[in-house]
């Protein structure tokens, strides 16, 4: 038995097509999962009036109430802590972290409770949270606000950690974990909080799929966040020299979706993960392994990861040198041609 | 940074203090009223003339620096900066509650207070920069780096103290926050050791009605941040957070109850910050103009002229030696953010570790081997016309 009811009946929200900003595409997501379930309630850190300090909950309190969209007081593992309990309760609580490292106040309340509860009462209380993390670099912030925490929550079992990289699955990915029996990690690439792209608010999307976003038949490029534009860059770049790089969208890091990963890249042979995070015992690392292992015998070359250094994130002055670019990326593709160097 | 052995007790207090002793007042202690004229207390006296005046100057290059950075800003030559516009008086008062051995745990907002303790304003900037995460050497200045993630630092501030209680330093420790921390575990914990071991802090909440857009009155029920304390055991008082000679009187006491081994104090001080949370915010989103021109009103260097003025201690001449002398401190800042050395990339893998591990090593050489190639390819493109 689980205490949740089943979900009401869909006063579903009108499907728009048009072309707004990733920003835009998750508000609208909130908004129509808050027009069409009264289970959901948003809260977290300058949600209300501000709309946050991203403004993905703008306008939501105006909407839809102060007891649907509320600040809280400023404590995040009270934040998520409070949010289990509501889920226990039969809501679907979304909330907002305000940045990647102010997260990890909460950490002890998502790795302890909210990934495990569902194991623990074997099925009976699973928890229906959504927990929103802006989270990256490249945009120049100051330290603590520019984490890549991802591995962090990958590596903990219970959870389902999702990052978009368009509009189009920001929209269709943060309303399927809204509608998700367990809890989500949903880490926002917020460095494309502004970029802009088509949404079609009718089209849906699954967790635990990779896609294809670009096919290639020489070398698979395997990305997720932010990373995913600067993979496509590169791809590009390198098809002007000949080679045909195609590039896979990881979409949901865990649980990972291996049949995606592993048909691309036993069609070209050759693969290089981009990821911004350190690359020591990172989601990047955790790839590059699976790659490894059910890859093996069509692999023409070592699996290669372009990430971060292993050191803590770059000041804004130094921040370019850290993040992984085109020109790394098309570096990397050259080792795995060593007969042409 | 001189340690002198001192006496303290060893063991917390016999007889724990009544709750009498340790409630706020239901006003905050208040020696200037809001035209600056001075308003008797039963207990704290008015500091003395030369401190007022040594607090005046530091008003007026605290306030320049603010508003030198709030510019610096809109030029571009710092990443961010939260001014502590409206709060100098209280950014002033903890730099001078403090002695030389003493500690300050500042947060983000404090570059006035930090500056004040003697921090170089460009050493203090660092952060704030973009060129590093921190500018400064703590142990040099008796301050710790600037604390982001909220109320962390009042944990280190309390572990420092304990150290030095051990250690048998006279040293005070003053842990700074603003108000949204307070809502914390981290803030919980802090006083509560600190009362727990008896330990020389004064922690020092600089409620100026906002966390970002968040009022107060999100963050606690209580009748007010300074009535915490009794839960923990300690002393808690309100000041007026923009008068500056109650706020030297409170702290002073709470720094002289934690040097004489009285153990911690909580103090807030009622202020208000006077502009946006950070140049990136936008505040017209969550709180009126009409609140902010009261507040303009209360301002704490107006009130502090005011004081002066009227007991002939600050003269016309004096003022314009601070103006000129706060104009030479912006105008040697500007020149220190506008030469702009190229940050050294190898600076990423220096500090990691006390020594660089051969992982690190061999990605600093990928990262010079891509440098060097973007230089020369850089400089065949200079050469062909
Ligand atoms: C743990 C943590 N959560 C969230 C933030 C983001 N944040 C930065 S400043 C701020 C408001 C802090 O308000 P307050 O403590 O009153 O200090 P003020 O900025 O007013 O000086 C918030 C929410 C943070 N820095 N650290
Ligand atoms: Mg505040």
């Amino acid at each position: 038995m689980t205490i949740l009811q089943d979900a009401p009946p869909a006063a579903a929200a009108p499907a728009v097509r048009e072309t707004m900003t990733m920003a835009a595409a998750l508000n609208r997501a909130l908004a129509d999962a808050l027009a069409e379930d009264d289970r959901v309630v948003v809260f977290g850190e300058d949600v209300g009036a501000l709309g946050g300090v991203f403004r993905i909950t703008d306008g939501l309190r105006a909407r839809f109430g102060e007891e649907r969209c509320f600040d809280t007081p400023l404590a995040e593992a009270g934040i998520v802590g409070t949010a289990v309990g509501m889920a226990m309760n039969g809501l679907r609580p979304v909330v907002e972290m305000q940045f990647d490292a102010f997260a990890y106040p909460a950490l002890e309340q998502i790795v302890s409770h909210v990934a495990k509860m569902g194991n623990r009462t074997r099925g009976a209380m699973r928890l229906p949270i959504v927990i929103r993390v802006p989270y990256g670099g490249g945009i120049g912030g100051v330290e603590h606000h520019c984490d890549s925490s991802e591995a962090y929550y990958a590596h903990t079992p219970g959870l389902t950690v999702v990052s978009p990289a368009t509009p189009q699955d920001a929209y269709a990915l943060l309303r399927a974990a809204m509608r998700h029996p367990d809890p989500v990690v949903f880490l926002e690439p917020k460095k494309l909080y502004w970029a802009k792209g088509e949404v079609d608010t009718s089209i849906t999307a699954e967790l635990g799929r990779a896609v294809v976003v670009r096919p290639g038949s020489d070398v698979t490029l395997i990305a997720y966040g932010t990373s995913v534009p600067t993979a496509l860059a590169a791809a590009e770049a390198a098809g002007a020299e000949g080679r045909s790089v195609g590039v896979v969208d990881v979409r949901t890091l865990a649980p990972f979706d291996d049949a995606t990963v592993t048909d691309a890249v036993r069609a070209t042979g050759r693969a290089v993960v981009v990821a911004e995070a350190p690359g020591f015992a990172s989601v990047a690392a955790e790839i590059a392994a699976r790659v490894g292992e059910r890859c093996f015998s069509y692999l023409e070359a070592p699996v290669r990861r372009v990430t971060g250094f292993d050191v803590p994130y770059a000041p804004p002055k130094l921040e370019h040198h850290y993040l992984p670019d085109v020109d790394r990326i098309l570096d990397a593709i050259d080792t795995l041609y060593p007969d042409e160097a | 940074m001189p340690r002198n052995p001192t006496h303290r007790p060893a063991h917390p207090r016999e007889h724990p203090l009544a709750p009498g002793d340790l409630l706020p007042r239901d006003e905050p202690v208040r020696l200037l009223d809001e035209t600056g004229a001075s308003h008797a207390d039963e207990r704290y006296g008015m500091p003395p003339k030369a401190r007022l005046l040594e607090g005046y100057r530091a008003l007026v290059l605290g306030r320049r620096l603010n508003d030198q950075c709030t510019a610096l800003v809109r030029q571009g030559r710092l990443a961010v900066y939260p001014s502590s516009h409206g709060q100098e008086a209280c950014q002033v008062a903890a730099a001078m509650a403090l002695g030389e051995g003493d500690w300050m745990f500042p947060t983000y907002r404090d570059v006035v207070a930090i500056a004040s303790r003697g921090v170089p304003p460009a050493e203090a900037l660092v952060l704030l920069r973009g060129d590093w995460h921190s500018g400064y050497d703590p142990a040099r200045y008796g301050v710790a780096p600037q604390a982001t993630p909220l109320a962390t630092q009042l944990l280190h501030a309390v572990g420092y103290a304990h150290a030095a209680k051990l250690r048998g330093e006279s040293t005070v420790v003053l842990a700074m926050s603003g108000d949204g921390a307070t809502s914390e575990g981290d803030f919980h914990e802090a006083l509560n050791f600190a009362a727990v071991f008896h330990l020389p802090v004064v922690f020092f909440v600089q409620n100026n009605g906002y966390a970002i857009s968040v009022p107060l009155a999100r963050q606690t029920a209580a009748p007010s941040l300074a009535h915490k304390a009794i839960g923990y055991g300690m002393p808690g008082q309100r000041v007026d957070g923009n008068d500056l000679p109650a706020l030297l009187a409170v702290l002073d006491e709470a720094v002289e109850r934690a040097r004489s081994g009285g153990g911690p104090t909580l103090v807030e001080a009622h202020t208000y910050r006077m502009q946006a949370h950070t140049n990136a915010d936008d505040d017209t989103r969550y709180r009126e103009s009409e609140e902010v021109q009261t507040w303009v009103a209360r301002d704490p260097l107006t009130r502090m002229r005011a004081l002066l003025t009227s007991k002939r201690w600050l003269t016309q001449a004096r003022e314009h030696e601070l103006v000129a002398e706060a104009e030479a401190m912006a105008a040697g800042l500007r020149v220190a953010m506008t030469d702009e050395p190229e940050a050294d990339p190898e600076e990423l893998f220096r500090h990691v570790y006390a020594t660089r591990p051969p992982a690190l090593q061999e990605q600093w050489e990928l990262l010079a081997d891509e440098l060097s190639r973007s230089e020369a390819s850089a400089g065949s493109r200079e050469e062909t016309p």
